[in-house]
């Protein structure tokens, strides 16, 4: 059994956020960081691994520093991870993005007994496509939304969440799960691992290295969705706002429900 | 990627008809009264797509709110949402029939069934849009670059709500999006609705794709959907602490209004999920929105700035809450909210 964890490096949206003149996000001056549902991803491949000793595999696109992501990965215990980059990957949309790490997934090989995990969404695009995309790709089982997990001999078991209920729902390997804040909490990186990350030799796949993309599937070029337009959200803008004692908030706001019919 | 061989053979507006426990979801309605405005437009018709077991009575329904065709796909296989047939199902009907747009709506169903159904079909999809419309892409003319008309232009926030895209599909078809319930807004009901009913069986044979459901289990609340309140009372971190929930429940009962929350309450474990609004939990736009002791991080604006009226009440003068409130209160909520209570029930006294 081989678990691999694909993960995305991406700008710390919770914080303070940066914007360019012409209203794109200015990432060059924003924190990096591991997207949040992807360590929920790799906590549950660190969990099997403590069961079942299986090797845990880390798999990223994206530029050169993104190693320094994949380095903190081994640090949490991660026993080796790739890198997939090139210039010819830019501008890649979710389609693309997922052709791109199947046909890296694919060049790792993907075994009868093997599990893929991947984080729910991304905090830079909220889409949650990539994942359910691999699977298709792949062609392999899918189980989104995972908030519970464990392994049932040749078969993983999920709570499958939903808005009103979850489903326990049993495939059977290999296949991919997209793991929610939910289900786990993600452990902390150890001085021990932190020593080897130094050492673990993080492996670069370019365009060579991908099984069954071609090249009209990679990048801009790969993407069926094009941007027509990306702003600054424009805001409503601010009413009126009022520091008075208690008493007078209190008036102020019952005359504002009143005006406006609402009492 | 591979284009759409003849863009020009894809026609019509498709949306989702995602249903559950065979009761239709409230999002397919709203899809379909933007689908209606969409195939105005471009001059078509729009068909719903009812996938499930044993659903064909609810056909009736997608046409009294604006569906002119409905294609059923009936099949046991079908009962309980799975990933892989459901993708089978919708895939076959893209393949069979050829829609232009087809819409789904950004459900924890949705956004599963979506991104395969994408990918199988070989077209692009666009998640979350808060907005879609009808135009040219790209969208002014370029010398030397072909300006294509009449495409899908898919608008959603991206980067946690700091920025917003606007996303075409010129090459592909269908153009897929998924759209976040609450955002678009249903038609009047047609009385007497007449739709064409189309059956389509693909067959569905099991092969190693098809996951087995061994149980269900569905969370018991007695709680009302927030998206439906007209009046919300909403708390965050400012609050306090669970005991001073009260407060914000007494107002609500008041103003017949309901309580939510912001996202920092969840997470401090203050109030169930289903109380959240923001970019991770409820997309509400009610009437009147309280908010109260919520500083208004974007991931919580996103999803309630349409709301009609936003009174925000917070200690702290500097809290972007106030950015977007039409009704800005610097204060303490722990006085004044019990006060305007208070007010409010001797208002109501007096008038009955």
């Amino acid at each position: 059994m081989r678990v691999y964890v694909c993960v995305k490096q991406v700008p710390d949206t919770s914080g303070k956020v940066a914007v360019n003149e012409d209203g794109t996000l200015n990432r060059a001056s924003m924190l990096t960081i591991i997207n949040p549902d992807d360590l929920s991803a790799m906590e549950a491949a660190l969990a099997l691994k403590d069961v079942t000793g299986c090797q845990v595999t880390a798999v990223t696109m994206g530029p050169p520093p993104a190693k320094k992501m994949l380095q903190e990965l081994i640090a949490m215990g991660a026993d080796d991870a790739v890198l997939i980059s090139g210039r010819e990957f830019g501008g890649s949309d979710t389609y693309a993005t997922s052709q791109i790490i199947a046909g890296a997934l694919q060049h790792l090989g993907v075994g009868a007994e093997d599990v893929i995990f991947c984080g729910r969404q991304a905090i830079d695009g909220d889409t949650a496509q990539v994942g359910p995309q691999i699977s298709e790709h792949l062609g392999i089982p899918v189980i989104s939304y995972a908030e519970e997990l464990k392994i049932e001999g040749e078969s993983v078991v999920v709570h499958r969440q939903y808005e009103d209920r979850y489903h326990v729902v049993k495939a059977k390997m290999p296949c991919l799960i997209t793991a929610l804040a939910e289900l786990n909490e993600p452990r902390y990186m150890t001085p021990g691992g932190i020593f080897d990350a130094y050492d673990a030799e993080i492996v670069t796949y370019s365009r060579a290295e991908l099984i069954d993309v071609a090249d009209e599937d990679l990048g801009l070029k790969g993407s069926p969705t094009k941007i027509a337009k990306a702003s600054d959200k424009v805001r409503k803008g601010s009413g009126e706002t009022v520091n008075l004692d208690p008493d007078a908030s209190v008036a102020y706001i019952f005359g504002k429900l009143t005006e406006k019919h609402v009492i | 990627m591979s284009q759409t061989v003849n863009v020009e053979d894809y026609k019509g507006v498709f949306v989702f008809a995602q249903q559950t426990d065979n009761r239709i979801n409230g999002v397919a309605l709203e899809l379909l009264g933007k689908a209606r405005e969409l195939a105005k437009d471009l001059d078509t018709d729009v068909t719903a797509v009812l996938v499930g077991s044993d659903v064909k009575g609810l056909a009736n329904k997608l046409a009294a709110y604006g569906a002119d065709k409905i294609i059923v796909v009936d099949d046991r296989e079908l009962k309980e949402y799975k990933t892989e047939p459901y993708t089978h199902a919708l895939a076959s009907v893209i393949d069979e029939f050829k829609p232009e747009i087809v819409l789904v709506g950004a459900t924890a169903i949705g956004r599963d069934l979506g991104p395969t159904v994408s990918a199988r079909v070989k077209t692009g999809l666009t998640a979350d849009c808060t907005q879609l419309d009808i135009g040219d892409f790209p969208l002014a003319a370029l010398k030397g670059r072909e300006q294509k008309h009449n495409q899908l232009l898919m608008t959603r926030p991206a980067f946690g709500g700091n920025t917003i895209a606007t996303i075409a599909c010129p090459d592909n078809r269908p153009q897929m999006a998924t759209v976040r319930p609450g955002v678009m807004q249903k038609i009047e009901k047609i009385a007497d609705p007449k739709a064409e009913i189309i059956e389509f069986d693909p067959g569905f044979e099991k092969n190693d794709k098809y996951v087995e459901i061994l149980n269900i289990v569905k969370s018991v609340s007695d709680t009302v959907d927030i998206m439906d309140a007209k009046i919300l009372v909403s708390g965050g971190r400012g609050v306090g602490g669970p005991e001073n929930f009260h407060l914000l429940e007494e107002l609500a009962a008041a103003l017949g209004a309901e309580v939510s929350c912001s996202r920092a309450v969840v997470d401090a474990g203050w109030k169930p999920k289903d109380l959240q609004v923001g970019q991770t939990g409820k997309t509400v736009r009610p009437n009147v929105y309280f908010a109260v002791g919520i500083s208004g991080a974007i991931q919580h604006v996103a999803g309630m700035e349409e709301a009609d009226i936003i009174i925000a009440i917070n200690k702290d003068e500097t809290a972007p809450i106030f950015d977007v409130a039409d009704y800005g209160i610097v204060g303490d909520y722990s006085k004044i909210v019990p006060m305007l209570t208070e007010k409010l029930k001797i208002a109501a006294a007096a008038e009955a």
